[in-house]
């Protein structure tokens, strides 16, 4: 299940506030460990372990630029989340598509049956 | 145009809405009366419903248990903190997977919406990382299904 543990180390990076500034941030493009640093009132080693959480779930990558190390998003990685929302939003669709139904053909009385 | 919505807000909760082209009478009894909900509340293709069991008052609990044909199962246990009908439930609620999961603290509120009614469920996690936990590992019913069709559509580029 090489996926899933993904989703789950992507999903725990996402639930720090810090870490969600840090994607926000990449999303308008890449930005070294100094750049990263500048909006928060937070050292440069403690920036680069959210991005080691970032890097190890897969949602952040480094480049390699002379001896600069920019950072980015990795879109794959991002677009996963993503999908997975959209699949637990079909579960839970499909559920509710069958009590639809049920709606629509039992015609249920107001005042209820045998509970309350 | 999905009906549904999922999203966080803040770090430890999720809402979801649905409307229903139903009063909220209706749509109250389909989420109190067992023998309708072991008919719906079933989650991806496959999966059944053998146990229901409801005690619908506040300090009632309940059990809801599924399963495939492929012999895999999996249960629900909650207790009822408050129901009004037909407008608001309040229940806890752990999955065991087999492993209890720390408890969800769940707020059904149904609200009249036209002729129809609006479904709002604030679901309330203990900390992030719970809710980080269920995200991922897939908070409703039997989300193996959908892990096996989500492995097969991580290639392709595009799937809402």
């Amino acid at each position: 299940m090489q996926l899933h543990q993904n989703l789950d180390a992507a999903f725990s990076a996402l639930a720090d506030p810090t870490r969600r500034a840090i994607l926000t941030r990449l999303a308008r493009g890449e930005a070294t460990v100094t750049e990263l640093a500048q909006p928060f009132e937070m050292t440069q080693p403690a920036i680069s372990q959210h991005l080691k959480v970032l890097e190890d779930a897969g949602l952040v990558a480094v480049r390699v630029d002379g001896v600069r190390r920019p950072r980015r998003l990795v879109k794959p990685g991002i677009e996963a989340i993503d999908k997975w929302l959209d699949l637990l939003r079909k579960g839970l669709e499909k559920s509710y598509d069958r009590l639809d139904l049920l709606l629509a053909e039992m015609n249920i009385p107001p005042k209820g049956g045998k509970n309350p | 145009m999905s009906k549904l919505t999922l999203k966080t807000e803040g770090d430890t909760h999720i809402i979801v809405t649905r409307h229903f082209a139903a009063p909220p009478e209706a749509v109250y009894r389909a989420h109190t009366d067992p023998t309708i909900v072991q008919k719906w509340l079933l989650g991806p293709e496959g999966w059944t419903m053998p146990v229901c069991r409801m005690e619908t008052k506040p300090g009632g609990s309940f059990r809801y248990e599924w399963a495939n044909a492929k012999g895999q199962g999996f249960y629900i246990t909650g207790e009822y903190l408050e129901l009004h009908p037909h407008s608001r439930i309040v229940h806890v609620e752990r999955m065991f997977l087999p492993d209890p999961t720390p408890d969800n603290h769940v707020e059904t509120r149904f609200d009249a919406d036209g002729s129809g009614t609006l479904m709002t469920m604030r679901m309330t996690l203990p900390d992030t990382k719970t809710r980080a936990m269920m995200l991922a590992s897939g908070m409703e019913h039997g989300m193996e299904a959908s892990y096996v069709r989500l492995e097969g559509m991580i290639p392709v580029a595009q799937i809402a």
